[in-house]
């Protein structure tokens, strides 16, 4: 079972990185679940 | 009861037309004027700055003087008198490193000292709430400084609308003025009179209106007032950061679909990204390198020799269905478009993409952003197999640039390689470009989403 799995996670993307939904979508598929999903924009 | 007609075209009507040849080319980009207003005393009304009075005295040791100011590299590129890769060659930090012979004049930009800025703000201000040599600030106004000391007041527009506030009439007025000044350079550059201008579209990020209506607009309709272009009228744009791409496609459109035969888009400067980065700058010995306003002001008229074609047939956009991640960004802004015109990646001699100073956000953690946009577009080229990944150095290298406006937002995201651009198309040393831009709507709160859009220009 993956480590993320069952977890709960806050998401903090970049713009110009990796944008939180994608990060959220990502970790979603491993069993994990964000509570809090933002992307800033290196500021 | 007899069914009412349908609507549509009504028969042996020409309307709608073909959708082939409608409004896809026809419009080309003349001139781009950027310009810089070394502002110094205005970094404390910064949006980060302000918000960190107990620090201001340090802040102020770091601020730079206007010669400073304009030796810097990466303002010498901003105005013409230096190629972006020029910087590859220069040791960083370049702000140890000045410019020999800087000038303050460039082939398509200008960077004026603060004194000139004010002049121009008290100029571009009809409401007399900028008053220089004033001395008794309201509980409601803002100090104006010179060298740090009192020189004038700005004065609130009302007591209780937010909207109104001395903070706000500031930002407004750095951004008309500034605006202001781009455009007359963009007149002047082309040989154009102010009444030669037919539409004028403002895409800044600034805020114009009052507590009814707080971002009604049309600072662009403003600037050309206070540019003398009387027979023009104007609109703004909003899209963050992506602003600047939007308005250049809609004023391709209006002059390709012959609504207007010469259309600007003009932006003035953010006043709220001065300093932004000053505990960056403070921690690393640096001096305030975002203490600049830039504006910029872009022609767009229809196509002839020398100048650059906007192909409106191919232009990228980030749908609102094709996800956040950097892949589906990069298939919307460069894969659609380059497919449409049965081009590949390497047709395309240079990438314009977010181009903020480096030197700027790296001391505060925030990387290299044009490094990292250039090495996605590598890491893309690489994906479709037109380069091998030990490549992708030299992709970045050659097709990209380093980064060299003052402040990030809707003038770095690749309107400062448009005039450079411009002439390369012109002498044929390149024969396309394709320009990226990417706004973050998800900092106002309404969305998750973000924005981009690309146009690709061409040598007519």
């Amino acid at each position: 079972m993956h480590e993320l799995s069952g977890k709960r996670a806050i998401v903090l993307g970049e713009r110009d990185g990796v944008p939180g939904p994608a990060i959220a979508a990502c970790i979603k598929t491993a069993g994990a679940l964000p509570i809090f999903v933002e992307t800033e924009c290196f500021v | 009861m007899q069914a009412p007609a349908p609507l549509g075209p009504v028969p042996g009507s020409r309307w709608p037309p073909s959708r082939k040849k409608q409004g896809v080319t026809g419009a080309a980009v003349h001139f781009c004027s950027l310009v810089l207003a070394h502002a110094p005393d205005l970094v404390r009304y910064g949006s980060k700055p302000s918000r960190a009075a107990e620090e201001f005295d340090a802040l102020r040791r770091r601020l730079r003087g206007y010669e400073e100011a304009v030796a810097y590299g990466p303002n010498q590129v901003f105005i013409g008198n230096l190629r972006p890769e020029e910087l590859w060659d220069v040791a960083r930090p370049w702000w140890k490193t000045p410019v020999s012979n800087p000038r303050p004049l460039g082939p398509f930009g200008v960077i004026i000292p603060q004194d000139e800025l004010y002049q121009r703000m008290a100029q571009a201000d009809r409401f007399q709430l900028f008053q220089l040599g004033a001395s008794t600030p309201g509980r409601q106004d803002a100090v104006l400084y010179r060298d740090g000391s009192p020189a004038g007041v700005m004065r609130a527009a009302h007591d209780e609308d937010q909207s109104l506030s001395s903070a706000v009439l500031l930002e407004n007025l750095t951004a008309k003025a500034t605006g202001v000044l781009a455009l007359e350079r963009l007149l002047a550059g082309a040989g154009l009179s102010p009444s030669s201008l037919d539409f004028v579209i403002g895409c800044g990020e600034e805020a114009v209106g009052d507590r009814y209506q707080r971002g009604g607009g049309n600072l662009g309709k403003a600037i050309a007032e206070q540019a003398s272009c009387g027979k023009a009228s104007g609109t703004d744009v909003k899209d963050f950061c992506a602003g600047p791409m939007q308005a250049l496609m809609m004023a391709g459109s209006l002059v390709s679909a012959g609504v207007f035969g010469r259309v600007a888009v003009v932006a003035g400067g953010s006043l709220a990204k001065l300093g932004m980065k000053y505990a960056g700058a403070m921690k690393s010995g640096a001096p305030i390198l975002e203490d600049c306003l830039a504006g910029f002001a872009i022609l767009v008229a229809r196509e002839a020799e020398g100048t650059a074609r906007i192909r409106l047939d191919a232009v990228g956009r980030h749908k609102i269905g094709s996800g956040s991640g950097q892949q589906a960004v990069l298939r919307d802004l460069v894969e659609a478009p380059l497919a449409t015109l049965g081009m590949k990646m390497r047709d395309i001699a240079k990438y314009g993409t977010e181009l903020h100073d480096p030197e700027v956000t790296e001391p505060a953690g925030g990387g290299n952003v044009p490094d990292r946009n250039y090495r996605m577009l590598a890491a893309m080229a690489a994906l479709r197999g037109e380069i091998g990944r030990e490549e992708i150095n030299q992709f970045v290298r050659h097709r990209g640039m380093p980064g060299f406006s003052p402040t990030q937002g809707h003038v770095a995201s690749a309107v400062p390689w448009i005039p450079h651009a411009l002439g390369r198309l012109k002498s044929q040393e390149i024969s396309a470009t394709l320009l990226m831009a990417k706004g973050s709507l998800f900092l106002g709160r309404m969305t998750e989403l973000a924005d981009g859009l690309s146009l690709l220009l061409e040598r007519c």
